[in-house]
């Protein structure tokens, strides 16, 4: 059984000015479902948001992907960028970080959309006009709005409109990189409720990348924990948190506070390991307060486990009473 | 309630008041138009113990930053008094404020931008000794600043002193800024979104280092967005809606038992890390109104879902709510 969009053993290096590479991804392997919401989490500089890059074809000039990004089987990254322009924002759109003031000032929020569809063949003149009044209506934004500019737009509504342009050209995934990182607690209700909205009544299938745990467990079914440049786990949302098979995600759900949760939130010691050198063992050994002779040593491989999870750490191979 | 040997609280700000001006622009000017005026803070009362940690929660536009500055001085009210260990600083001229600066700091939200770049960690925390003419020799200033880094546990002190602030990772950036603000042993430290810039993992710490300074007798005035924070490290938090606190409390009590409309909503919309909690946010529509038009009776009346006719015209006043001592909100129908 294959999924929607399947990314197998994704890897991005980074060329540096001074000649050496940075592994910024490391073997990643995910997979959405139609319909489906994966949470992609991890901290800053764990390569979530450069895994949404390479799967969009939108990587810097001084990096290169290897792997396969299959969308319905077909592999958008054999080709580069011969195979990757006809599924961008077709089938595959992506609503950047800080999107909402990404869009340009001197242009309506109508005119931008309209552009956007014309320039994908999906409509012109005033059938173009007609579905951004369309898409508009979709995210929450009134139509009459399409004559306004950005900045007559709170934050809200302009991340709103971000997602109706993203949306243009009916794609099948939506990868929403940070999209409430900037906004009040209230407004981010409301942008989660249209995600959830769109992901039920449109079928799209969401790629949620972000480093808030808390906004995962609430819109994600799955989620994949990042951690320097590799997956450490996947799996449910409610096993991750209820039943973690990786110490980084239980330490990275405890350090996080909850509005009820009654423990105080407790940091995880240390810092990530630089990706611009090759690792010894697990990458996260140092920090880990399960770690023993194997893990200094061997670096673990992300092993499937029960019910459609996986985990990369050695304690799953030593039976419970020994861990 | 902790007080001074001199029987004063640590800061007591009352109907605090601060607008600022809207710029007309050159055809509103020549035109006449009439001054428009942002009505950031409008009659906002609180206090503040030695080692108490008050959360001033909102969302943007609130007027929570505002308050803190105001309070620091660095931005001068309109109308209101604060007073500072007993001390009316309300219109104190700069210079006659000097001395009790060095009793009162603040951090900032970006430990990126709030170091300068070019400076080594003993200079940046060595810079407010230096203004202030405090700290005595330089051996003495030495041992000041190795002190302030063991109490921002950026231990040992030599592997730091010479680092620039490139050399370290975003924790370990707020940590040298909070070394650098109580080097001066304030008796005050205002924090505005401590750690909303930093990663997860590194929050707890950083949170749980200010709790630590608050044990030792240091008053924080928190300000934050972030509602599960306050929640967790808070001894009692305001919250604050169009310039106006609408209910303040105990930590515990505002947020287990919430009483204003505002606070309720605001708490409902706040995701839990269990994906099993999966509450019933109660969104409300459209974003607060700016404070040039703040509405007429409760300004939370155009988005209450409970509002009634009364709304409209009364300005309701912080009463005590609920069973908690100090637990207070300020709405019509909790009264009722």
């Amino acid at each position: 059984m294959s999924s929607l969009l399947e990314i197998e053993d994704l890897n991005v290096w980074f060329d540096l000015p001074d000649g050496g590479e940075l592994h910024a991804v490391q073997g990643v392997n995910v997979s959405v479902d139609g319909g489906g919401r994966l949470g992609l989490v991890g901290e800053s500089g764990c390569g979530k948001t450069t895994t949404a890059l390479a799967l969009m074809g939108l990587l810097p000039s001084n990096a290169s992907a290897a792997g396969r990004v299959l969308l319905d089987g077909t592999d958008l990254l054999a080709g580069g960028e011969e195979t990757m322009r006809p599924h961008r924002w077709v089938d595959v759109a992506i609503v950047f970080q800080g999107a909402m003031n990404a869009l340009n000032p001197v242009q309506t929020v109508g005119a931008q959309i309209v552009e956007a569809l014309e320039e994908h063949g999906q409509a012109r003149g005033r059938t173009a006009r007609a579905q951004t009044g369309e898409l508009l209506e979709a995210v929450g934004i009134p139509a009459s709005r399409a004559s306004r500019y950005p900045h007559e737009l709170s934050g809200g509504m302009r991340q709103r409109a971000a997602i109706a342009m993203a949306l243009s050209c009916k794609p099948q995934v939506l990868i929403a990189d940070e999209p409430t990182t900037a906004l009040d607690v209230m407004v981010q209700a409301q942008i989660l409720e249209l995600l959830d909205a769109l992901c039920r009544d449109f079928g799209l299938a969401l790629l949620l990348v972000t480093h808030d745990l808390p906004v995962v467990a609430q819109l994600c079914d799955r989620a994949a924990v990042m951690y320097a440049g590799e997956i450490v786990e996947s799996g449910p949302v409610d096993s991750l948190y209820h039943e973690p098979r990786h110490p980084y995600t239980r330490l990275l759900f405890a350090a996080t506070p909850d509005l009820h949760g009654g423990d105080i939130p407790v940091s995880i010691p240390g810092s990530p390991p630089r990706l611009d050198r090759v690792l010894q063992g697990c990458p996260f050994h140092q920090r880990c307060d399960r770690a023993f002779a194997r893990c200094t040593d061997e670096r673990p491989l992300l092993k499937t486990l029960d019910a459609g999870r996986a985990a990369a750490c050695h304690l799953n191979d030593v039976p419970a009473e020994v861990a | 309630m902790s007080t001074t040997a001199n029987g004063h609280r640590l800061l007591e700000v009352e109907d605090l008041v601060v607008h600022y001006p809207v710029a007309r622009g050159i055809v509103g000017t020549m035109t006449r138009q009439p001054e428009k005026l942002v009505r950031a803070v409008e009659g906002i009362s609180f206090s503040l113990d030695r080692g108490e940690l008050l959360a001033l929660v909102g969302e943007s536009g609130c007027g929570k930053t505002t308050t803190a500055q105001t309070v620091l001085r660095l931005i001068d009210p309109v109308g209101g008094r604060i007073a500072f260990d007993g001390r009316d600083i309300t219109t104190l001229s700069n210079k006659t404020l000097r001395p009790l600066r060095r009793r009162m700091q603040i951090i900032y939200q970006d430990p990126y931008e709030s170091l300068d770049p070019r400076l080594k960690v003993h200079t940046t925390i060595e810079e407010p000794l230096v203004i202030h003419r405090a700290g005595g020799s330089k051996t003495q200033r030495a041992e000041l600043i190795r002190d302030a880094l063991e109490r921002v546990e950026l231990t040992p002190p030599d592997l730091f002193l010479d680092r620039y602030p490139h050399e370290l990772s975003g924790g370990q950036r707020q940590r040298v800024a909070i070394a650098a603000s109580i080097v001066l042993g304030p008796e005050l430290l205002v924090a505005d979104e401590p750690v909303s810039m930093l990663d997860v993992s590194v929050r707890a710490g950083v949170l749980t280092l200010l709790d630590r300074l608050r044990e030792g007798g240091l008053g924080i005035l928190m300000i934050t967005h972030d509602l599960s924070t306050a929640a967790r490290f808070a001894d009692r938090i305001a919250v604050m809606y169009l310039g106006r606190i609408v209910e303040e409390g105990p930590a515990s009590a505002v947020v287990s038992d919430p009483q204003h409309p505002y606070t309720k909503a605001l708490l409902s919309v706040v995701p839990s890390r269990d994906p099993r909690e999966r509450s019933q946010p109660q969104i409300l529509t459209g974003e607060a109104p700016d404070a040039v038009n703040v509405p007429s009776g409760c300004r939370f009346h155009p988005r209450c879902p409970l509002a009634v006719d009364d709304c409209r015209t009364i300005d309701p006043e912080l009463e005590r709510v609920g069973e908690a001592r100090g637990h207070r909100a300020a709405c019509i129908l909790v009264r009722r």
